[in-house]
């Protein structure tokens, strides 16, 4: 109950004026992103950066004050001493052969990896409570991540910021592909947003709209970076991603029209007013290529041509400063090609121990181009322990995805830009030249149906037996106790009086 | 071959009566016991009697004080009679089975020689301070200094003074009865610095029954082993107001000087954040007399839930939260403030809710939005702010104001905030908290053992109850002699190890395996075996029963 009440103020003495009057500069900014991007399927793909970075040191002890950068990640990043962490809940499968290549693919479920620091000692226990904090930061399952499903690699999963060293002890992987992604995780996922999801483009993030998607898929990524050119300190940035993939074909009645409205039923309004930079690209880059000629209105002021992903794309460029709202768009086409010759290979093979953890297998292939690979692997379908099913263990097992972490040579060569100015989609996998780019790509998860067993099985089981020993021993106990003689036939039974009652009626001398 | 026949067949039967008395036997020596120990859920042994002796615990509550007479400050035979020591105790009327005497121990003495140069000067100030140096007191004790008459030391009407520090200043008389009146004084000084009822009535408060004014007690915190203060500036505006606020610099220079004074009661750990687009779920009135919006105290209740979903709970741990939301209304709602029930604006413009936090609103000055255009750059003034949180902060930690005796000179506490015999005072609140929680805490898990049989009670949980039990009685010993620090940290202890063991998850894992379901898969088994044991043992004990009856015919 709150209750006003009159507070009788004590005459604190408090010590001096107060030295409040200076004006520093914010060591934080928010930048904000919205790339839509019209696919070869007709779908549309929408992605939504957010990126907090913040120059200040969170490892420190004591007082904390955060502006733009969330409290509760802070607080997690200082408790654990988190190097990195990387989180994502995807609902959906991001369709590679019809879609292209995504900017930040994620695997259905949840993934959760994290870099601890060295000073970290258990590294595990320390990984299981993290899982547990974030399961309930963002109301998700994360806190069935224990040591029959986490994985170390040693080859992937490098560390995507600022890093000395990387002593893969610290790392710990884990994905839980049953995962069902919705609004409860989407919800706290929007309250990290300096601007909530009240102005800027955190207003389009409508939760009915952005689950009615062929493809869900949000992440947080923490990690330190250079905080000027020279690198002399490290900032932390905090980058939250949101990819959807709009069935614009079938939803637009076989028209690949497309509108912010018709999308997220939103429209953006006014600009965050905390965020540094605010922007909106669309991708038109079919537009001067082949005869398909599209239309964007309203006609943008300026546009963005780079080497994404190794093509040359043009992007019309909103600043949110003009409320945009964009209207046509058709599709372009993006093409993969493996040019480079075949280097040597590198297999790490980590067994699995029942109940322990999990297989791990890293392969560092060079492939050739238009070639196919195959890696197969035989597994035997074991029974479990009867407690170790889940409650509906018809609906079968989950084996994770397989990750591929592509190093693509480039169609066209990237002029080396700043990294810091260049936009946040292209900017979050760190690129040595611009004579390739990273690719990160996973596949389906598994559906194994294991054998299941009836699970009365074990009351049957413990009837039965108590059956047979009662029976064996009820003989038993006969044989011992009892003693067997032959008895004369006496009178007769019933049926024998019977009988004579009938014999007699029919006259018949009786037995 | 017809003698042998039946003295076969007799053979045969006392044959078949030995074998089933041995199968009796064998299950009820040896197979009773076996089934029993192999299906027994494990209870180590828990200290029941003296978990039940808890609940008629006495505590005595010592309060050792030290009474110095100058010169002049009694008749002459009076001082005669020093040292000596008096005892003033007193139950304290609660309705609780925890019976509570307070006891104040007054050692009398006479001044030593620096103590008589330190009060025989001028100033209170300057005598305070000499006297502080020598030597640090312990926790909970009180030193009072008794001084003559027409001592200047004190302005001329003022009949005693309560320093900041665990000393007092009474004024002595000259009297056939000295003693005794000085006794009454000291007494009223003593308890205004260190127990009264309503210290230990607001500290019991969740335990006593509810009355008219229990839910002014029930404001401060529950008794924890620290605390989490977060500091949030609430912008729902940020498109009119940039609000700055120098968080760091005032949390370092009025809030951790508090907090380390208070740092025996707990750890504490200070954050802050700024949320911005957060709004309260009231929706202000306008008022078009003083074309200003206002917040009335019946719609306080409903301003905090929207906003608490925006705060976000303590990633890092778990110790409870008190939030300080400082409110910068957005333009279309400004000025704003809240009203009293009776309608009069609040001078703060604040206010708090029991074991949350408070809530301040912080008008902008219209003078800003003059001529300049939107965003209005904002600087809160934090001594302004911080003032008032800290006041909020002494309520919520219950550091009541004191209840001061008649003609008493008092100047309030020091840059820190809080005075040294108003933490005496709260460790002995939370003292006697802890451990009316760690006895009710334990004496329901007894209760709770004992009533369910299934739960298993492992060494661990066992060994939690013993730490628990002998902590209670350790802090209960070392109240009544006097030791508040030691009594404090194990009644810190018992509430610990008492939750734990209260909490341990291995009570709870054969406790839903029930008997019914125990005794269905067990009856395939046992009805066979038992029904043929028990019919020829009734057999067995008729047939003895004839023999018994007609002994001679057999013979």
């Amino acid at each position: 109950m709150a209750a006003a009440v009159r507070l009788v103020l004590l005459v604190l003495l408090l010590l001096g004026p107060g030295v409040w009057g200076q004006a520093e500069p914010p060591r934080d900014s928010l930048r904000e992103e919205l790339v839509i991007t019209p696919l070869p399927s007709g779908d549309v793909a929408a992605t939504f950066q957010f990126r907090t970075r913040w120059d200040s040191e969170l490892q420190r002890e004591g007082v904390s004050h955060y502006r733009l950068f969330p409290k509760a990640l802070g607080q997690l990043i200082s408790k654990y001493s988190l190097r990195e962490l990387h989180l994502s809940l995807t609902q959906g499968f991001w369709r590679t052969r019809y879609w292209g290549t995504p900017f930040l693919q994620a695997p259905s479920g949840a993934e959760l990896w994290a870099w601890f620091q060295d000073s970290v000692t258990d590294v595990d226990e320390s990984w299981k409570e993290l899982s547990n904090v974030l399961s309930g930061i963002f109301c998700a399952s994360l806190n069935f991540i224990d040591s029959t499903n986490t994985v170390t690699p040693t080859a992937s999963f490098k560390p995507l910021g600022l890093a000395n060293g990387t002593d893969h002890s610290f790392l710990r992987y884990a994905v839980l592909p049953r995962e069902v992604v919705c609004t409860e995780n989407l919800t706290p996922w929007k309250k990290l947003l300096p601007c909530s999801s009240k102005a800027g483009l955190s207003v389009l993030l409508k939760a009915d709209r952005l689950f009615h998607t062929s493809y869900h898929s949000q992440a947080v990524h923490i990690r330190p970076v250079c905080r000027n050119a020279r690198c002399t300190s490290v900032s932390w940035e905090l980058r939250q991603t949101l990819s959807v993939v709009f069935d614009a074909f079938i939803t637009g009645q076989g028209k690949k029209d497309w509108s912010l409205f018709r999308m997220f039923s939103r429209t953006l309004t006014e600009p965050c007013p905390l965020a540094s930079e605010s922007r909106v690209y669309v991708d038109i880059t079919s537009s001067g290529q082949d005869n398909e000629t599209l239309e964007v209105y309203p006609p943008p002021l300026t546009t963005y041509q780079d080497v994404i992903l190794g093509t040359r794309k043009t992007y019309a460029v909103y600043d949110l400063l003009d409320a945009a709202v964009v209207s046509t768009s058709r599709s372009l086409n993006v093409q993969l090609k493996w040019k480079r010759p075949p280097e040597n290979g590198y297999i790490h093979y980590q067994p699995a121990q029942d109940r322990m953890q999990p297989h791990l297998l890293e392969m560092l292939i060079q492939l050739p181009a238009n070639s196919i690979t195959k890696v197969s692997i035989q597994f035997e379908r074991a029974l479990l322990k009867w407690t170790e099913y889940t409650p509906d263990p018809n609906h079968g097992f989950y084996v994770s995805p397989s990750v591929l972490s592509a190093l693509v040579p480039s169609v066209v060569a990237a002029k080396p830009g700043d990294w810091e100015e260049s936009p946040l989609f292209n900017s979050l996998f760190p690129v040595s030249d611009g004579s390739s780019y990273f690719v990160r790509l996973y596949t389906e998860p598994l559906l194994v149906s294991l054998p299941t067993p009836d699970f009365s099985m074990p009351y049957n089981v413990v009837c039965l037996t108590c059956t047979v020993v009662a029976v064996c021993y009820g003989s038993f106990y006969n044989l011992l106790t009892r003693t067997f003689q032959i008895e004369e036939p006496r009178k007769g039974g019933l049926v024998k009086r019977l009988a004579n009652l009938i014999r007699r009626a029919r006259g018949v001398p009786p037995l | 071959m017809a003698a042998a026949g039946p003295a076969a067949t007799d053979l045969e039967v006392v044959r078949g009566k030995r074998a089933a008395l041995f199968f009796a036997t064998v299950v009820i020596v040896l197979g009773l016991p076996l089934w029993w120990k192999t299906t027994e859920t494990y209870r180590a042994p828990l200290p029941y009697s003296e978990i039940s002796g808890l609940n008629s615990l006495k505590l005595r509550l010592m309060v050792p004080v030290t009474v110095v007479f100058t010169q002049e400050s009694v008749p002459l035979d009076d001082q005669e009679k020093l040292p000596f020591t008096v005892v003033h105790e007193r139950e304290i009327p609660l309705k609780y089975k925890l019976k509570i005497k307070c006891r104040f121990q007054k050692a009398y003495r006479r001044a030593l020689d620096h103590e008589e140069a330190a009060l025989s000067l001028g100033n209170i100030q300057e005598a305070e301070t000499m006297l502080a140096e020598p030597s640090e007191q312990a926790e909970g004790s009180l030193t009072v200094y008794v001084i003559s008459e027409r001592s200047s030391l004190l302005p001329q009407d003022m009949m005693s003074y309560i320093g900041p520090k665990r000393m007092a200043v009474v004024r002595g008389i000259m009297h056939r009865e000295a003693f005794n009146i000085i006794g009454r004084r000291i007494i009223q000084v003593a308890q205004a610095m260190s127990l009264t009822e309503d210290v230990l009535a607001a500290a019991l408060a969740d335990h006593l029954p509810e009355d008219k004014w229990s839910s002014d007690k029930r404001r401060p915190l529950k008794s924890s082993l620290g605390y989490e203060i977060t500091f949030s500036l609430l912008n729902p505006d940020p498109k009119s107001h940039d609000v700055h606020w120098d968080i760091e610099g005032a949390v370092r220079r009025h809030v951790q000087p508090f907090l380390s004074a208070l740092s025996v009661a707990g750890n504490f750990s200070v954050d802050s954040q700024i949320l911005y687009y957060a709004v309260l779920g009231v929706n202000p009135r306008f008022d078009s007399a003083s074309s200003s919006y206002y917040l009335a105290a019946h719609s306080l209740p409903h301003v905090i839930n929207p906003v608490e979903s925006r705060l976000g709970s303590s990633a890092a741990s778990l110790y409870p939260v008190l939030n300080f939301l400082l409110y910068v209304p957005e333009l279309a709602h400004s000025p704003l403030y809240i009203q009293d029930k009776d309608g009069a604006p609040v001078a703060t413009n604040a206010f708090h809710s029991p074991r949350w936090g408070g809530i301040m609103v912080y008008n902008v000055d219209p003078k800003a939005y003059n001529g300049s255009q939107l965003p209005v750059s904002v600087e809160v003034d934090m001594v302004r702010v911080m003032e008032v949180f800290l006041a909020q902060l002494r309520l919520l930690f219950g550091i009541a104001q004191p209840q001061l005796p008649p003609k008493c000179l008092f100047f309030g506490p020091k840059s820190e905030g809080i005075m040294t015999w108003e933490l005496d005072r709260l460790l002995w609140a939370r003292s006697v908290e802890n451990l009316a929680t760690a006895t009710t805490t334990l004496t329901s898990l007894a209760q709770l053992l004992g009533k369910i049989s299934n739960i298993v009670i492992k060494d661990d949980v066992a060994s939690e109850v013993y730490r628990a039990v002998a902590a209670v009685q350790k802090a209960a010993e070392e109240l009544s002699s006097g030791h508040l620090a030691s009594a404090f940290a194990a009644s810190q202890e018992a509430v610990t190890s008492s939750e734990r063991a209260f909490f341990d998850p291995s009570l709870l894992h054969l406790l839903y395996f029930p008997d019914d379901q125990k005794f269905a898969i067990y009856i395939p088994l046992f009805l066979p075996m038992a029904v043929p044991i028990l019919l020829s043992l009734f057999k067995i004990f008729l047939e003895t029963r004839k023999s018994w009856k007609k002994p001679e015919k057999i013979d």
